[in-house]
């Protein structure tokens, strides 16, 4: 399989007055799994059109393997794309369906053959080789239709959420299913989705989007741990990152804030924070209940999930919520102390929504 | 509010046997909540108990009224439905207030602001009341359904997915409102979803369907921990519960007639003792991991604390924590340990 790497420059599209992408440029290695996330309306699926070369860049540039395919048509870009609805052609049978890409290449029948044998085999279908499409399950259409997009073996292979439209259980499945796929056969993929698990599940690396902006780029793990901005803090992670405001401000170098009176430790400060100006954000899993917590507050709501508990707690600062091991016992309506970890708290700037530099979060560049 | 008494309930449509001898007592005050997936009949039963349909043999009693033959508009339930039918031309105070104003009650108009108002600050939409209810998002919108439900004072809610049409964030956020007003309210709710984390999170006891029957009724925790059997462990817990051949895991101390074992992803040991497996794949979810690790031929996941590093290719040891595997015998039925 050949692979390839995708860049864009200073991509900008525009429609009549609405600005759907930003001044964006990424770097997708060779054989990555990328994934561009963010809400509906974002700008992620008309940057995905763009690389495919279904929508003609305002301005900037797109390379794909070092050529500058800008302004080549999408048939000429050697890219598959997967849509979220798959359309199989329904009179023909599973074989039919994946060799159809290969016919109208001008294949060799036996090179066919032997090509969709191997397809099959890769996505566990082979016993279905003859059956018509329309009695497939769903799990099963979405391999077959998968199949079809890899049989050509493109450079890249572009999806736009192809699993929105299957129930969580069978996501779940198809998820890990699409991921072992491409450690197989290393292909680059750009995977749009506005759904975060998805992204921190299956990306390499992700770009998380809004409003046309490609706010922050790099592995799951490190956007989820050293959010740049407020909307990728609270965008990434389920429940989400809780934010309370700091009382004052905060000096460059300070390690601890005030929040609702309490002493909070936070990484030392490369950047000082002025007064009212300063938000903290942490993720549930990195507050405790700690009976010497000096942020105090009531117990809302205490959910059991399993493995975890999830506790929702007002304080004097607003609403957080924290998840704690389920062996621990906590009474709804209770008044308890809050300990959060010095290290992994991130101070925000509210206006900018921009996360202060910090021994946490270094520098401002793309990750 | 009031018990309600379901006994040997049947119903069929056709040749579908929707409902399977359904016999279940809902506490009063109780928040009880029927998981299944499609077509498991949890929302049929709810209709049943609603009167909306009429079981073909049977008796359902809510408080000590037998309602077994009662028209639904008599049982005094109040029923929430998955998708919010507003009336899109009133306010949001009016539709709040349009069944309090049927002739049955004749409350006079302070009480009725009264009790809209208290309900619409429950609920958060306190500043919405003047506005129409087609100028809602989606999240209000529902807000306002389960509102026109609670300015009532039934006997018993009856809800079918309430939640399910709204976003995660939402949903998380009226999940926790929920469950804190019916506990105020010391309300009795029987409660549909298909959705695990909802019935956990919900419930004072889930009722687990499968095809017309209740396979197991008992509180999150109990279900979670010992499940009846490997349906019901299935059901419940993301990522699914790991289920192997006894003979995988030769170290673990079986109760006689064990065929398979079962244990949760976040109870599965790396790197101590035990088998040998290769890690297929790795997942980072932000606060934890997935480990997939194939072990000859079986699929074991486990959930791992953030921090804790493997990679694909790399062979690990995987072990049960000590006492937390659950044996199941050939039909798949849990074994007492």
């Amino acid at each position: 399989m050949r692979v390839a790497e995708i860049r864009i420059e200073n991509l900008h599209k525009s429609f009549a007055h609405f600005t759907a992408v930003r001044d964006s440029t990424m770097t997708i290695g060779n054989g990555q799994f990328f994934v561009l996330l963010g809400p509906s309306g974002c700008g992620k699926t008309t940057t995905l059109r763009m690389i495919a070369g279904l929508e003609i860049p305002t301005s900037g540039k797109i390379l794909l393997g070092g050529d500058d395919v800008t302004f080549r048509r999408a048939a000429q870009r050697d890219i598959a794309f997967v849509f979220q609805f798959f359309a199989l052609y329904p009179h023909m049978n599973v074989r039919e369906n994946l060799a159809f890409p290969l016919k109208t290449q001008r294949t060799a029948r036996a090179e066919t053959r032997k090509r969709v044998d191997e397809v099959a085999q890769m996505l566990r279908i082979e016993h279905l080789l003859r059956l018509p499409v329309g009695g497939l399950a769903g799990g099963d259409r979405q391999r077959v239709a998968l199949g079809r997009a890899i049989i050509r073996r493109p450079k890249a292979f572009l999806m736009d959420e192809p699993l929105g439209a299957l129930d969580a259980e069978f996501r779940e499945m198809m998820c890990a299913e699409l991921r072992r796929l491409h450690d197989r056969i290393g292909a680059t993929t750009v995977y749009v989705t506005h759904d975060q698990t998805e992204a921190m599940a299956m990306g390499d690396r992700i770009a998380v989007m809004n409003k046309g902006e490609m706010l922050q780029v790099g592995p799951p793990q490190d956007v989820y741990d050293r959010p740049r901005d407020m909307f990728v803090a609270g965008f990434i992670g389920s429940p989400a990152m809780n934010f309370l405001p700091i009382d004052d401000g905060a000096a460059n170098g300070a390690h601890e804030v005030r929040v609702a009176g309490a002493h909070i430790g936070v990484p030392r400060l490369h950047a000082g924070v002025k007064e009212g100006k300063g938000v903290i954000g942490v993720r549930p899993e990195h507050i405790r209940i700690d009976a010497d917590g000096t942020l105090r507050g009531n117990v809302f709501a205490v959910e059991y999930m399993g493995s975890t508990q999830l506790v929702t707690i007002d304080t004097p600062a607003g609403r957080l919520r924290l998840k704690a091991p389920n062996t621990i016992q906590v009474e709804m309506r209770s008044t308890v102390g809050l300990q959060m970890d010095a290290t992994r708290v991130v101070v925000f700037e509210r206006d900018s929504e921009r996360a202060v530099p910090s021994d946490l979060i270094n520098g401002n560049g793309h990750g | 509010m009031a018990e309600i008494a379901l006994q040997s309930l049947n119903k069929r449509f056709g040749d579908t046997q929707a409902i399977a001898d359904f016999t279940l007592t809902v506490a009063n005050g109780e928040f009880f909540v029927l998981l299944g997936p499609t077509g498991a009949g949890k929302t049929t039963l709810l209709r049943l108990a609603a009167g909306l349909e009429r079981a073909d043999s049977g008796s359902i009693a809510i408080g000590a009224t037998d309602v077994t033959r009662m028209q639904p508009a008599h049982r005094d339930v109040t029923f929430v439905f998955q998708q919010y039918s507003l009336y899109p031309h009133y306010t949001v105070f009016d539709n709040l207030a349009f069944p309090l104003r049927s002739p049955r009650h004749r409350l006079a108009e302070d009480q009725i602001a009264r009790k809209v108002n208290h309900v619409a600050e429950l609920l958060g939409i306190g500043e919405k009341l003047q506005n129409r209810a087609t100028r809602l998002s989606g999240g209000e919108m529902q807000r306002v359904a389960i509102g026109r439900a609670l300015v009532r004072n039934p006997k018993a809610y009856l809800m079918d997915e309430p939640l399910s049409s709204l976003d995660a964030k939402l949903r998380a956020d009226l999940r926790v409102e929920l469950k804190r007003i019916q506990a105020d309210l010391g309300a009795t709710i029987m409660y549909v979803t298909h959705d695990q984390m909802e019935a956990m999170t919900l419930a004072n006891r889930i009722g687990v369907m499968n095809q017309g029957r209740l396979i197991q009724v008992a509180t999150p925790r109990e279900i979670y921990s010992e499940p009846e059997d490997t349906y019901v462990a299935c059901r419940l817990g993301s990522p699914r519960i790991n289920l192997v051949p006894a003979h995988l895991l030769p170290d673990v101390d079986t109760p006689q007639r064990t065929v398979t074992i079962g244990v949760r992803p976040e109870d599965v040991v790396l790197g101590g003792e035990g088998p040998h497996g290769r890690v297929s794949l790795v997942e980072t979810l932000g606060a934890e991991t997935v480990v997939e690790i194939d072990c000859a031929g079986e699929e074991v996941r486990a959930l791992l604390a953030h921090g804790q590093r493997f990679h694909s290719g790399e062979t690990v040891r995987i072990a049960p924590r000590p006492g937390r595997a659950i044996f199941f015998d050939a039909g798949g039925r849990r074994i007492a340990a």
